[in-house]
């Protein structure tokens, strides 16, 4: 028969129908709770995120964007240049969630940043309009034993890649010690106008490369809320803010002054209109 | 038990293959053709639908959202977007008129894999009561959507079956079909129709949608039943039919109206006597008059307002 005979058993604690409701419940809690328990552990180690793993233009902060993201790999499909990807079951991502890995493919910042575009839920965030403004990650030239213009060559791969050529990544020179007489042309990243974009990795000559985009959350330090700079305090406010600045004296003959700050040692002129030799 | 080799045969002499058959062929190719639309984009480049059953866009103009995967999504404390919400919108006012789980037989990938599992489990007469309460899954529903609230992070689209295999047959599987393997196991091995009728919390939200949807399966013509069981043996929730069935003298009516019943209409299938139909909830009051007379119309005109 379909229906099993709920007074096979009988009871002493309540009649047999209280009696299998509650033993059915408890199991019912106890499997359920087991199952959350498992969840539970699952799902805080799929919170991190592999340092090489980069989410879309305009994504929301982890983890509000595995709150957000609904995995439907919109983004993906209406990428042009295919360089996102949702990740499977096994993946060391978030499961279904969108990623790039930028030695593969980079992103190209599109203008109209489609894969934001076409986002139903907001985890990429809809108020990004600007694609210079989206932060993927930021490029950090971390090997300077391998990368060529550590070497005093002139590689500048990287820099001639980056969409944000002479911003993001500037070319500082500096003098070449091996070989007494050369400039060093130094590729330096620039976190104001560093997008994450991943070209300038994805472009690296080297076999690893030697400049890699890793998350905000990665490289970005964070200086104390109460730091203040006095200069930047000074500036804001106009004059110093501890103590009026004591003007400096220096002890010269007649007729000569020091301006420290712009022009240096000035002659003063006497009465006749003859500069005081 | 009984000498019938399958439930069904008695309803294909009676009313031929394709009227025994009609509503799981119905079925099958509804869920299949559902998988077919999200998988002509990729596979030949036609982009009728993109995304996935989680939120996808039709034409390029028609957002659907999936309203479980949303809440979940609610729990953690985000806000979406209005394409979501719209989606969503869309996606409810469909089953509240077609039956919650309707989503569960008509539409979802899974449950080719349950039902592949229940007919073979059958088949190998692997038998056996399950002791796991059909409650569970709202227990289960319960706590997918408390935990995100704590830990502010979607908790089952980690393991959801449904969004794994749907995805992954369209952006790639991975792993994923150790997930599938594990519900078939489970449905074969461990408990008659384990994973949907016992456990997934997506079905589970899905009944609670559905609980007052418009179409029904009904049995006006209850009185012919000839107590073969043929419904019982093939129904995933036979727990809903028999009070239908049966307990007309209790006061209850016509309408299968449990929200558990996916309308599959399988039971219309099998059904010698041809007693179910695809209905409406309406007019589910009990026949004054349960003689024969009354079940040669019993479309309409028999039931007391
Ligand atoms: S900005 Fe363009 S290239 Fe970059 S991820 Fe979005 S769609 Fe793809
Ligand atoms: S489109 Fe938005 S919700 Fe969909 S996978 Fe991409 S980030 Fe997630
Ligand atoms: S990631 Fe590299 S290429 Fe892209 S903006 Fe930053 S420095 Fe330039
Ligand atoms: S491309 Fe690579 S090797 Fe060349 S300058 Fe940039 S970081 Fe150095
Ligand atoms: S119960 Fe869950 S897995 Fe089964 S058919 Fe319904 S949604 Fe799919």
């Amino acid at each position: 028969m379909i229906k099993h005979q709920a007074h096979a058993k009988s009871s002493t604690s309540g009649s047999p129908a209280r009696r299998r409701f509650l033993q059915d419940s408890s199991r019912s809690i106890g499997i359920v709770a087991l199952m959350s328990l498992g969840l539970g552990i699952y799902s805080k180690q799929s919170r991190s995120l592999p340092a090489d793993a980069l989410r879309p233009p305009g994504a929301l902060k982890e983890p509000d964007f595995l709150g957000a993201c609904l995995r439907c790999g919109l983004c993906v499909r209406d990428c042009p240049y295919d360089t996102l990807g949702l990740a499977t079951a096994g993946d060391d991502v978030n499961t279904g969630t969108p990623y790039f890995k930028a030695r593969e493919v980079p992103c190209e910042m599109c203008d109209d940043i489609p894969c934001v575009v076409a986002c139903p839920s907001g985890a990429l965030d809809k108020s990004l309009i600007n694609i210079d403004d989206a932060r993927m990650g930021l490029a950090v030239l971390f090997d300077q034993e391998n990368c060529l213009n550590f070497q005093g060559l002139r590689c500048d791969v990287c820099y001639r890649v980056c969409p944000a050529i002479n911003q993001a990544i500037t070319l500082e020179h500096r003098s070449n010690q091996r070989s007494g007489k050369h400039a060093m042309f130094i590729p330096t990243v620039n976190s104001d106008h560093c997008t994450g974009c991943g070209k300038c990795e994805h472009a690296c000559v080297l076999e690893e490369a030697a400049i890699k985009i890793f998350p905000l959350s990665l490289v970005a330090g964070k200086a104390d809320d109460h730091y203040r700079m006095g200069w930047e305090e000074k500036s804001q406010h106009g004059s110093s803010l501890v103590a009026p600045d004591q003007e400096h004296l220096y002890n010269l003959p007649s007729g000569q002054r020091y301006d420290y700050d712009k022009e240096g040692l000035i002659f003063e002129e006497n009465s006749s209109g003859e500069a005081i030799q | 038990m009984n000498s019938k080799a399958y439930p069904g045969q008695e309803a294909i002499i009676a009313n031929g293959w394709w009227l025994a058959n009609r509503w799981l062929i119905s079925r099958r190719l509804s869920q299949v053709g559902v998988l077919g639309l999200f998988l002509i984009g990729p596979w030949f480049g036609w982009w009728f639908v993109e995304g996935n059953l989680s939120s996808s866009l039709i034409l390029g103009i028609l957002p659907l959202s999936d309203p479980y995967v949303f809440l979940q999504s609610l729990a953690t404390g985000h806000w979406p977007e209005t394409a979501a919400i719209t989606g969503v919108l869309m996606v409810v006012s469909f089953y509240l008129i077609v039956g919650g789980r309707a989503y569960c037989a008509w539409v979802c990938p899974v449950n080719l894999v349950t039902d592949a599992a229940f007919w073979l489990r059958d088949r190998l007469g692997l038998g056996g009561a399950s002791s796991l309460s059909r409650k569970t899954r709202y227990w289960l529903l319960g706590a997918t959507l408390l935990i995100p609230v704590v830990s502010g992070q979607i908790i089952w689209e980690l393991v959801n079956p449904v969004s794994m295999l749907h995805r992954g047959l369209i952006f790639g599987f991975g792993a994923a079909w150790v997930v599938l393997l594990a519900v078939f196991i489970f449905d074969l091995f461990v408990t008659r129709r384990g994973w949907c009728s016992h456990l997934c919390p997506m079905g589970a939200f899905y009944s609670l949608l559905g609980t007052h949807s418009v179409i029904r399966v009904r049995a006006d013509n209850r009185i012919a039943c000839n107590d073969c069981l043929d419904c019982y043996k093939v129904c995933p929730e036979q727990q809903i039919i028999r009070p239908v069935l049966k307990e007309a003298d209790k006061g209850t009516g016509p309408v299968i109206d449990s929200a558990n019943c996916t309308n599959c209409g399988r039971c219309i299938d099998v059904c010698a006597p041809n007693i179910f139909h695809m209905g409406l909830r309406f007019n589910n009051k009990v026949s004054v008059n349960t003689n024969r007379s009354d079940r040669s119309n019993h479309s309409s005109g028999v039931e007391v307002l």
